[in-house]
């Protein structure tokens, strides 16, 4: 296991060394590029944006700090393990004739140029402080996934809680029982009712989504419990001990936390383009408010990898000025409204914004507790008072918990967006 | 009724407050955003003695018998490179030689002629010294001043720095753009605050944009690089060009820093004067307004002397050193 990893994604910055999660730590670009189409991001809504710009004759050139191409959902090392979907959309991205740049991270919005850029940055996870949670052997649902498809860590006999929010939880706990984890308890904070209407609203079959929720948490072989979230961890003589809301006491070796996902909206920040509520706004044709930047996926609102490949599809299109099909047009509507309930079914309950105490550290690159922050401090003024936020994540861990907690407004994003190695500036 | 009324809670209006609120006034700072929060929040936080500039040293002796705890002191020294002998037989004070400079600095690149050490130098957490200075006195954060002559108080204080010319007219404070980069933690990498001789000239004219080489170790382990110095008016956007440039001066003298990670970088406004001296005393246009701006990228360094020299003035007793220099009415 590595030491510390919170997010397995590079963005937090706490393995030892650092970024360790990564196979190869990207090399830093400002962006310049002789191609008519530049996309960053090679996950899903990437990919989608680049097969159909390169498929109308554009020349394309897509960037990804990984050194593969699937962005989180699908950057397996081995394809096999991918749904058929994907390993279509990869060998299509492929042959498109749209050239990847493998680890290079974009740190600079200042060569993007003239030409077209579609934003497709994807998301992280959001993480909510809890007495504990900076333990050593807890980490992020997704951070979880990831190390598992890095083959980053070995999760087998390991005792596995999982305590947050979201759709992921599942899906994260049965990779976990398929490599060997004993998946001791999935603690879901939104109640079983807020998930019901979700699901009631989604197929019209009320039941459905707890349904399938229910099989495959008896796939993994473990208690599913809505309603229900970790309220501390500490250690004890059996590895760790979590406290849960309903009062019982479970022990693990590894617990799993994360409360949904963020869009990750600096690099579009920063070239200028308007955001509503954490998310890149952007009309039907996926054009921010900038003129010839186009959004798509994620950093435009959760959604998941449909929409992402929708909204890709037509990014890639109207980036490539080509015309848009109906089809496209009434699919995203579709996913739209998807992610509008899935957002309302996991809503995060007041009481999981309350669980942080004096002590509890809420930016770890700074270890700074959440008693330091006076509430009468403008972000600016803790930032500067206590050094929250200053560390190597820039802010993408302890922002989103400081705008669930006190809801400050996202830090005004500054170059390099990542942090970057000095040369990279000469 | 206050006695007092400070408008500014950058370093140099918490130090003024400081000193006033010793001998006992009542002193009210007024600050328009939160303390620290303007030119002082961007800085470098060097406490460094230029040799022609009596302030400096006045000042930083008072820091280091003040001592206040928890603000990041640390009196890591400074050394002036020189890239020549000549350059090297210019200065006087402790000066190394190429190997015991490599001894000192063991980051600097081989082949530099040498360094001028100057042991009394050191650096702050300047937010934390200026939250220090005003602790227990009031200030009103997020007020705003529109215009000095509405506030009611025997002696007011323009301690607003580059922003000082729109309370005061007449005031030549211009603000002069500087870039920071601040690095990921490399503790040992540098020792003492380093800045080429050229750091001085650099400082002392007002032409175009120019670089030099300044980096400085923080208690973190990080290391601050700088400097530039533009004159763009109040444009905060990052100047790659500059930035470039500065880079690359930092890079020539310690190669090393190339491959360090930069974790984020700023712009900030130094208040900058024709004769790069601050203005510290009576304004003599307006009996009772006193100034206390203008200290370019020195006011962390002279922000406690200042205090001290407003003070004393304002008491109407004799400064410590010669408030002649440092006087508005030479304007």
């Amino acid at each position: 296991m590595i030491e510390s990893a919170l997010c397995g994604m590079g963005t937090c910055f706490q393995c030892v060394p650092r970024r360790a999660c990564m196979e190869r730590i990207p090399s830093w670009v400002g962006a310049g590029h002789p191609a008519d189409v530049m996309i960053v991001g090679a996950g899903p809504a990437g990919i989608a944006a680049a097969v159909h710009a390169a498929e109308a004759g554009r020349r394309v050139v897509v960037l990804d700090s990984a050194q593969r191409p699937g962005g989180q959902i699908w950057r397996h090392r081995d394809r096999r393990a991918l749904p058929r979907a994907a390993v279509r959309w990869l060998e299509r991205f492929d042959r498109c004739g749209a050239e990847l740049v493998p680890g290079a991270e974009v740190v600079d919005a200042s060569a993007f140029g003239g030409r077209a850029v579609v934003l497709a940055t994807g998301a992280r996870e959001r993480y909510l402080p809890f007495p504990g949670w900076t333990l050593p052997g807890v980490i992020g649902i997704g951070g979880a996934q990831a190390l598992l498809k890095n083959g980053a860590a070995d999760f087998a006999g390991q005792r596995v809680v999982l305590g947050g929010s979201g759709p992921l939880m599942l899906t994260v706990a049965a990779a976990l029982a398929r490599v060997g984890a004993r998946i001791v308890l999935v603690a879901e904070q939104a109640s079983a009712g807020c998930m019901a209407r979700f699901a009631a609203g989604l197929w019209r079959t009320p039941g459905r989504m707890l349904d399938a929720i229910a099989y495959r948490s008896a796939f993994v072989g473990a208690p599913f419990r809505p309603g229900t979230w970790v309220t501390r961890v500490s250690v004890s003589r059996s590895g760790l001990e979590v406290a849960l809301s309903d009062g019982q006491r479970v022990s693990c070796d590894v617990l799993c936390t994360g409360y949904g996902l963020v869009p990750s909206t600096e690099l579009a920040r920063l070239a200028g383009c308007a955001t509503r509520d954490g998310a890149v706004v952007v009309d039907e044709r996926q054009v921010t408010s900038v003129p010839g930047i186009f959004c798509a996926g994620e950093p435009t609102g959760i959604g998941g990898v449909d929409a992402a490949l929708v909204e890709g599809a037509i990014a890639g299109r109207a980036a490539a000025g080509v015309a848009l099909s109906r089809d496209l047009s009434a699919a995203r509507a579709r996913h739209r409204e998807f992610a509008q309930r899935l957002d309302t079914a996991f809503a995060i309950r007041p009481e999981v914004r309350a669980l942080a105490e004096a002590e509890t550290i809420v930016c770890r690159c700074e270890g700074v507790p959440y008693g330091a922050l006076d509430p009468a401090w403008t972000p600016r003024q803790a930032k500067l008072y206590t050094r929250i936020g200053m560390g190597p994540c820039q802010g993408r861990v302890c922002g989103p918990i400081m705008e669930c907690l006190r809801g400050w407004p996202p830090d005004t994003p500054r170059p390099p967006i990542f942090p970057t190695p000095v040369r990279a500036f000469l | 009724m206050t006695d007092v009324i400070v408008v500014g809670a950058g370093i140099i209006g918490a130090a003024c407050a400081y000193y006033l609120a010793q001998e006992g006034l009542s002193v009210t700072v007024l600050e328009a955003e939160f303390a620290g929060a303007g030119t002082t929040a961007a800085g470098m936080g060097h406490v460094v003695v230029f040799d022609d500039d009596p302030l400096s040293a006045y000042s930083q002796k008072l820091l280091w018998s003040l001592a206040p705890p928890d603000v990041g002191l640390d009196r890591c020294g400074t050394l002036w490179v020189a890239e020549t002998p000549d350059q090297l037989s210019m200065i006087g004070g402790e000066l190394l030689d190429e190997k015991a400079l490599r001894e000192a600095e063991p980051a600097l690149r081989p082949g530099l002629a040498g360094a001028l050490l100057v042991r009394s130098d050191g650096v702050v957490y300047q937010p934390a010294l200026t939250r220090w200075l005003l602790a227990g006195l009031p200030v009103k954060e997020h007020t705003r001043v529109e215009r000095l002559d509405g506030l009611k108080a025997d002696v007011i204080v323009n301690a607003t720095g580059a922003w000082a010319p729109a309370l005061t007219p007449g005031l030549p404070i211009i603000p002069r753009k500087g870039h920071l980069i601040v690095t990921d933690r490399v503790p040992g990498l540098c020792r003492h605050q380093v800045a080429e001789l050229g750091y001085m000239q650099s400082a002392k004219t007002l032409g175009d944009a120019c670089v030099a080489f300044n980096v400085q170790p923080r208690s973190t382990g990080q290391v601050l690089i700088g400097s530039s110095r533009e004159l763009v008016g109040w444009d905060a956007s990052i100047n790659r060009d500059v930035l470039g440039r500065m880079v690359r001066r930092a890079v020539e003298f310690m190669p090393a820093l190339a491959g360090v990670t930069a974790l984020r970088v700023w712009t900030g406004f130094r208040p900058a004067t024709p004769d790069h001296r601050p203005y510290i005393g009576a304004w003599p246009a307006t009996p009772g307004l006193w100034i206390a701006a203008g200290h370019e990228g020195l006011g962390i360094t002279m922000a406690l002397g200042t205090g001290r020299l407003l003070t004393d003035l304002i008491l109407g007793r004799p400064p410590a050193i010669d408030p002649a220099p440092y006087s508005p009415a030479r304007i």
